[in-house]
């Protein structure tokens, strides 16, 4: 656990000062910023933020994590030839890429909301679905980029596999379900859709941010299902578990890989 | 301190080690010497745990590897490429390296005052040049007093200045009483270090004794001639092809020289 501790540590120290982690801070403070200014108050802000956080999060998230974890070969070598187990530098490597993009992505959104005071009593349950649903893509997507990339070593071809993992979750993903919807239209669908739900991790924050705003219908078929199936707390809870599960299974599948590979 | 008894590996299809047997005694420098893509940092990997090989073991100080990381804390390891965390500064590297180790306060860094690094250590890695960041490299590798260093082609891209004061320091450690796998390809290097001379050809090591056994069994003057003598000896055509006639004969009149010389070898 210490050695943990040390590797997330200086991990930390080096990711916090990349540029790339750096401006993506930046641009969700500038973004929150011009929402807030355009849009009004603090729910409305809120759900137009929803959007770049469904489809930027995962994007950021999978390619930065990609180029990364490939960047961090030749050192994850040198440290795997000191006294330390594998699986105690994979979680080290695992906090430092996951961490610094969750806080960028918390501070540039909560630094404009606090300095408006844009946060009313209606508004903190959605704020922190928001924070949760951010966090937990970021989690899940830093995972999937670390399973890609442990298990493709040429690096080209793992962010071609890394892009095209997100434009399948969060662009075609819709596209699929709309055709399943159209073309068995005949059928009883809602047990299928639901599934189809939970195989997607961004359908998943999606339905939690949804499921607090009463918009449901706006936000994709799916959204407007699991509402009305699910809703309120077990909907809420479901799709908190779907994710962390979404995280937990990609990550251990790296754990492995990383633990029994060459260097 | 280290004995390899029949390692094998193969990535994939492609054999790389086909039966490495090799010890490496304390208070003395091995070279491990071959061609291109023959198996050196392979073999080094397998001692580091970088890699896990197929068969065979390898025996660290009377105990055999078996995925416990704690011998690691007596191994220095100088690997062939640098590539560290880009903003992280040369002090932060060591002193990241240093709490991983838990090493105690028993240093040894007479490298970053000889190799001149007092005044780049403060700086962000990236914008350092290759050479220095090798330098940083070298002296990361000999920070801990390990007993077993092992250094990958450790003098590429360093400067003649640097490259002497390293060479200065590895003789000082064998002295010492350590013990130092050393790979490279400027067999002139190795002349002045290497005390034993281990090469490598097709996965297996067909040379093993001192220096001076290698120049006396093949009668040529240097090392460098030396080397290219085993070379052409096993390299000769047929060899490249397993299973083609010729290739036993060859590897044959070499075993027959690793036989005689290995009398020697405790």
């Amino acid at each position: 656990m210490r050695t943990v501790l040390t590797i997330v540590r200086y991990e930390l120290r080096n990711v916090a000062r990349n540029r790339w982690v750096l401006s993506y801070a930046l641009f969700f403070l500038v973004a929150t910023e011009l929402m807030l200014r355009l849009g009004g108050s603090g729910p409305r802000a809120l759900l137009s933020l929803l959007n770049v956080v469904v489809l930027l999060i995962p994007l950021v998230t999978i390619v930065f994590g990609t180029i990364y974890w490939h960047g961090a070969r030749e050192f994850t070598e040198l440290l795997l030839a000191q006294p330390v187990q594998r699986s105690s530098l994979f979680h080290g490597l695992f906090a430092g890429l996951v961490l610094p993009l969750s806080a960028a992505y918390l501070v540039g959104v909560m630094v404009p909301l606090l300095l408006h005071r844009a946060i009313g009593a209606e508004s903190v349950d959605l704020l922190l679905m928001m924070l949760v649903a951010g966090v937990a893509l970021t989690a899940v997507f830093g995972a999937l980029a670390v399973l890609i990339a442990s298990r493709v070593d040429d690096r080209l071809r793992a962010l071609g596999i890394a892009l095209g993992t997100w434009a399948l979750m969060t662009l075609a993903w819709d596209g699929l379900v709309l055709w399943v919807t159209v073309a068995f239209a005949a059928y009883p669908l809602e047990r299928p859709l639901l599934a189809m739900m939970f195989a997607n991790p961004v359908d998943l924050a999606r339905v939690l941010l949804v499921l607090r705003l009463d918009v449901s219908a706006l936000m994709g078929y799916t959204g407007a299902v699991f509402n009305q199936f699910l809703g309120g707390v077990t909907g809420t809870v479901a799709a908190v578990g779907g994710l962390a599960l979404w995280a937990l299974v990609p990550g251990l599948f790296a754990l492995r890989t990383f633990n029994r590979r060459d260097f | 301190m280290i004995s390899a008894r029949g390692v094998r590996k193969r990535f994939g299809r492609l054999p790389v080690l086909t039966g490495v047997d090799l010890d490496v005694a304390a208070g003395s420098v091995t070279a491990i010497v071959g061609p291109n893509a023959s198996g050196k940092t392979t073999f080094n990997r397998i001692i580091l745990g970088l890699v896990r090989p197929d068969a065979g073991e390898i025996v660290f100080d009377g105990a055999r590897l078996n995925g416990d990381a704690r011998y690691r804390e007596r191994i220095g390891y100088m690997p062939q490429i640098a590539r560290y965390p880009e903003n992280l500064t040369g002090r932060d590297i060591m002193a990241m390296v240093r709490e991983v180790r838990r090493a105690g306060t028993a240093r040894d860094e007479e490298l970053i005052e000889s190799l001149t690094l007092g005044p780049v250590l403060d700086t962000p890695l990236r914008v350092l040049s290759g050479g220095t960041r090798q330098r940083i490299n070298a002296a990361l590798a000999f920070l801990f007093r390990a007993d077993l260093l092992i250094l990958d082609e450790p003098t590429a891209g360093l400067d003649p200045i640097s490259a002497g004061t390293l060479k200065d320091k590895i003789r000082r450690e064998r002295d010492a009483g350590r013990a130092l796998i050393v790979t490279s390809h400027v067999l002139s290097e190795l002349d002045e270090i290497a005390d034993r001379i281990a090469f490598l050809l097709d996965g297996m090591i067909r040379y093993h004794g001192t220096r001076d056994e290698l120049l006396g069994a093949t009668g040529q003057p240097t090392l460098e001639r030396a080397i290219a003598q085993l070379m052409r000896d096993g390299t000769s055509p047929g060899v490249d092809r397993p299973g083609a006639p010729g290739r036993d004969a060859d590897s044959r009149r070499t075993a027959d020289g690793v036989d005689t010389d290995r009398g020697g070898t405790p």
